[in-house]
């Protein structure tokens, strides 16, 4: 079993003045396999500086984050990431991207291109392989984005805000592939977003932080994601207990920013 | 004949071009308003009416047309020039050209000078009062020596009768030069001309702007004419009005000169008796003659350059509308082009100079401009592969037995190999200035793309190799690539490795800043995704930066070729032996104005061509730029 275990990080960041500045302190939690994390909070509570962490392009200052039995001390495939731009190398085609990490670990070509349609039909861009990816609309380069980073079955997956940029309808659209995914590979999933709304369908376990120190203020374990998996997304959203946790989610939020603005003030 | 033909294309090509652009205002839609980039686009018979006009300036500046159309109207004008140079001195001396007779004019300067010497003797005070009396005297008889040359009771016959004799003779001219038959040569003096002729060039043959010697009947009278102006003036400037009045008295006024100079040392006093023997002198050799005596010589004159102006008929049109920023007859006897026809060669001439050089069996100096030699294969693989692979090989060079031979081993045959020394099929190997000039570019080019871009990317990515690079390049890319040359040229040689060496300096520094940048301006997420998909810090320089930066490489790929290409050129400038810029600096010293527009246009065709194909190169391997 892979567990994720986060055991009391601390980051520590020095500003240009030379103060100390608190971006996490004192995280402390455990996935399970399989689980679905989203992540909330309002801007600056150190969201992204956890899945860093996590991904390993960071160090804490103190504490450690472990995947399985491996304490995680730097980047590597088994953790997969998503980014909100895609980050998708236009240089390339699509194919070509989501062939990359095979790529680099010296595959057959043979072998993997078969893998890339699968992916690629998977995630719905059958037929797309030849396509410069700077030709694509953004919802599809995320879809690129998924592929490229489901392709080396990793163990845990990454998203940083991965659907923050689309519209509306698209969102909508991803939001169920997100779902589909995550039920068809059962991969340990975090993903950050700043839309309560896409936090709690998506959200298995819903983590709200606070900021100055970035900490978990609040957790939630939530039925939405599964039953969303079945029924209709749009269903569940007017949902009387879905509406009611986020109001509940919104208005602490609204008062973490308020907090932070009347002392700005 | 063509220049002819090309003009009158030309014309129509432009009248054409207005007339489609009028018709095509009428059928646009009217949506398209003042400032709408719309109304920018198309207008290809804009282009037309912009090329034309820049050919028929260069055709009629370099006064092309005038050579089409009048091919003989430059000789003629030549000669028309020198019969105006001959007629200028004699003029001269008349209310012509001057407002006064030239008499006049010197009795007034002079009466002016000898009053002001006066003034100047009297108020002195280091002068004796004695000295001052004598000097005075002296000047005041000077003065009175002045009636004594315009008094016309002293004129002699003998004067007279030159005059009279020149009159009749600008007389007799006038009279003939209108006629047909003028100039009655005798054969001798035709056979002469004739001789000429047969030597003499056409107008814009290398080393000849226009050709002296007359070519038409025309030019023939007016080369004749000034022939006989010339003799009458140099007569007539060899008579003096010395009458025996005016030598009487110049002999007191130069003895009493003389007698005060006798018994002085230097000083004072003999500066002031220099100057007015200076004074006296003056009116000695001055042409003052009675007032009325040139009236007729004058008339005459007058008569015929009225006549010569009525002879020269259209030449004046032609040379007023077709010459224009110039003449030739500004030039004088020498016939030179004085004006744009002189610097601005004519198209009919420039392309068949160019048609010339671009012979191989002609070239420039004994270069091809671009042509190909056969060379043995052996000599490109004895050049490119090291003499020290033979030197590594296993065993010893053979050594001579006794029979006075050498048997070759496996060691000594690589040798051969390595140095050329084999027989090899030849294959043609491209040669000539432009070959050697587009070679140093790309050479330059290529060695600075090679090792500037590896180390840009290696300094945009590692703290050490910034700071530690950064200051030699920062020291000499700021200096101005020609003032290294003096010192490469010494280091390197004047031949081809200087100037690599120079353009693999100006390339490299440039290579090395952007490929930096593309470097520095990688996006972080893309490192990291490289980095989670399991790429080694190889593989994501290879696989991601490198390409990432590929826009900037290219970007300056562009730049540093327009620097070196011009760089090149004026390395050449300074020093070398073939090239395009060596040979602009050798047409230069020549004044072959033909050949310095020639390499001008090859040099800018060459700077559009690397231009062009670096554009193709961009547009094919970065599609994604500017849509990311």
């Amino acid at each position: 079993m892979s567990n994720l275990i986060s055991q009391k990080v601390n980051m520590i960041f020095k500003s240009l003045k030379g103060e100390d500045v608190h971006a996490l302190k004192d995280i402390t939690f455990s996935l399970k396999k399989g689980e679905l994390l989203t992540v909330l909070g309002p801007s600056g509570c150190g969201k992204t500086t956890l899945l860093n962490i996590a991904a390993g392009f960071l160090r804490p200052t103190s504490g450690s984050i472990t995947l399985g039995d491996k304490e995680i001390n730097g980047p590597g495939v088994e953790r997969g990431m998503v980014f909100q731009q895609g980050a998708l190398f236009e240089w390339l085609t699509v194919n070509q991207n989501v062939n990359f990490g095979l790529r680099m670990k010296k595959e057959d070509p043979i072998k993997t291109a078969k893998k890339v349609e699968e992916w690629l039909d998977i995630v719905g861009l059958k037929g797309f392989g030849n396509t410069p990816t700077y030709q694509l609309s953004g919802g599809m380069q995320q879809r690129v984005a998924l592929a490229r980073c489901l392709i080396n079955d990793p163990d845990l997956i990454l998203m940083d805000e991965p659907l923050g940029a689309l519209d509306a309808l698209t969102r909508e659209k991803m939001q169920s592939l997100v779902l589909k995914i995550w039920k068809e590979t059962g991969k340990t999933i975090i993903l950050i977003t700043h839309s309560v709304e896409e936090a709690l369908l998506l959200g298995e376990r819903v983590y709200v932080m606070a900021p100055r120190p970035g900490r978990i203020h609040k957790e939630y374990k939530l039925p939405f994601a599964s039953m969303g998996l079945k029924g209709d997304l749009r269903k569940i959203k007017n949902d009387k207990e879905f509406v009611s946790k986020r109001e509940e989610i919104l208005s602490m939020i609204w008062n973490m920013e308020e907090e932070i603005m009347g002392k700005e003030i | 004949m063509i220049t002819g033909f090309i003009t009158f294309f030309t014309i129509f090509a432009v009248v054409g071009a207005i007339l489609y652009g009028r018709k095509l205002i009428k059928r646009e839609k009217s949506d398209a308003v003042f400032g709408n980039p719309e109304r920018a686009k198309g207008g290809i018979h804009w282009v037309v009416v912009g090329s034309s006009f820049l050919l028929l300036s260069w055709l009629y500046y370099s006064w092309d047309i005038a050579k089409s159309f009048y091919p003989k109207s430059a000789n003629e004008l030549c000669q028309v020039a020198k019969v105006n140079e001959s007629l200028l001195s004699l003029k001269y001396l008349f209310p012509i050209v001057e407002r006064q007779h030239k008499s006049t004019a010197i009795i007034k300067r002079e009466n002016i000078n000898i009053e002001d010497k006066i003034t100047l003797i009297q108020n002195d005070p280091n002068l004796k009062n004695q000295d001052k009396e004598i000097f005075i005297n002296i000047l005041r008889n000077t003065k009175l020596m002045i009636p004594s040359l315009t008094d016309e009771r002293y004129l002699q016959d003998e004067t007279q009768n030159i005059i009279n004799e020149l009159t009749i003779r600008l007389k007799q001219l006038t009279e003939d030069f209108p006629k047909d038959n003028y100039p009655n040569l005798s054969e001798e003096e035709e056979n002469e001309i004739n001789e000429g002729l047969k030597k003499q060039l056409g107008w814009g043959a290398t080393g000849m702007e226009v050709p002296p010697l007359p070519e038409s009947k025309k030019g023939l009278k007016f080369h004749a004419a000034a022939a006989e102006l010339n003799s009458i003036s140099d007569e007539f400037f060899e008579m003096r009005n010395h009458n025996p009045e005016y030598l009487r008295q110049a002999e007191a006024i130069f003895n009493e000169i003389k007698e005060y100079m006798d018994g002085l040392d230097d000083g004072l006093e003999l500066d002031y008796i220099k100057d007015i023997k200076k004074l006296v002198r003056r009116i000695e050799y001055a042409s003052i003659f009675p007032p009325k005596t040139l009236d007729e010589l004058e008339n005459s004159i007058r008569a015929f350059d009225k006549v010569q102006n009525n002879e020269q008929g259209n030449l004046r049109t032609i040379d007023i509308l077709l010459f224009p920023a110039g003449t030739i007859v500004a030039s004088g006897p020498q016939c030179s082009e004085a004006g744009p026809g002189r610097w601005l060669p004519k198209p009919s001439d420039t392309f068949r100079i160019f048609g010339e050089m671009l012979k191989p069996s002609v070239g420039y100096k004994m270069i091809p401009m671009l042509w190909y030699e056969m060379m043995g294969v052996n000599k490109i693989v004895g050049f490119i592969l090291p003499d020290w692979i033979a030197d590594i090989m296993p065993g010893k060079y053979p050594v001579h037995n006794q029979d006075g031979t050498v048997d070759p081993n496996f060691k000594s045959k690589v040798l051969d190999i390595v140095t050329g020394e084999f027989e090899a099929f030849k294959i043609p190997v491209p040669t000539g200035h432009i070959w050697d000039s587009f070679l140093r570019v790309f050479l330059g080019l290529s060695l600075g793309i090679i090792l500037g871009v590896p180390l840009g990317l290696f300094m945009g990515l590692n703290r050490f190799a910034k700071g530690f690079f950064d200051p030699m390049v920062e020291l000499y890319r700021p200096v101005p690539p020609l003032a290294w040359a003096p010192l490469v040229i010494t280091v390197f040689g004047i031949d081809n490795v200087g100037k690599v060496f120079l353009l693999f300096m100006v390339s490299f520094s440039i290579m090395i800043i952007s490929a930096r940048a593309g470097a520095s301006g990688t996006q972080l997420s893309k490192i990291h995704a490289a980095h989670s998909l399991g790429a080694s810090r190889w593989q994501i320089i290879r696989e991601v930066i490198f390409p990432n930066s590929l826009p900037e490489i290219l970007t300056g790929i562009r730049v540093a070729v327009g620097m070196c290409w011009g760089t090149l050129v004026a390395a050449e400038f300074l020093a070398g032996t073939t090239g395009i810029g060596f040979v602009e600096n050798v047409a230069r010293k020549y004044m072959q104005y033909e050949v310095i527009w020639i390499t001008i246009f090859v040099m800018g065709m060459l700077g559009l061509l690397f231009d062009l194909t670096i554009r193709k190169i961009i547009d094919k391997t970065i599609p994604w730029r500017g849509k990311g």
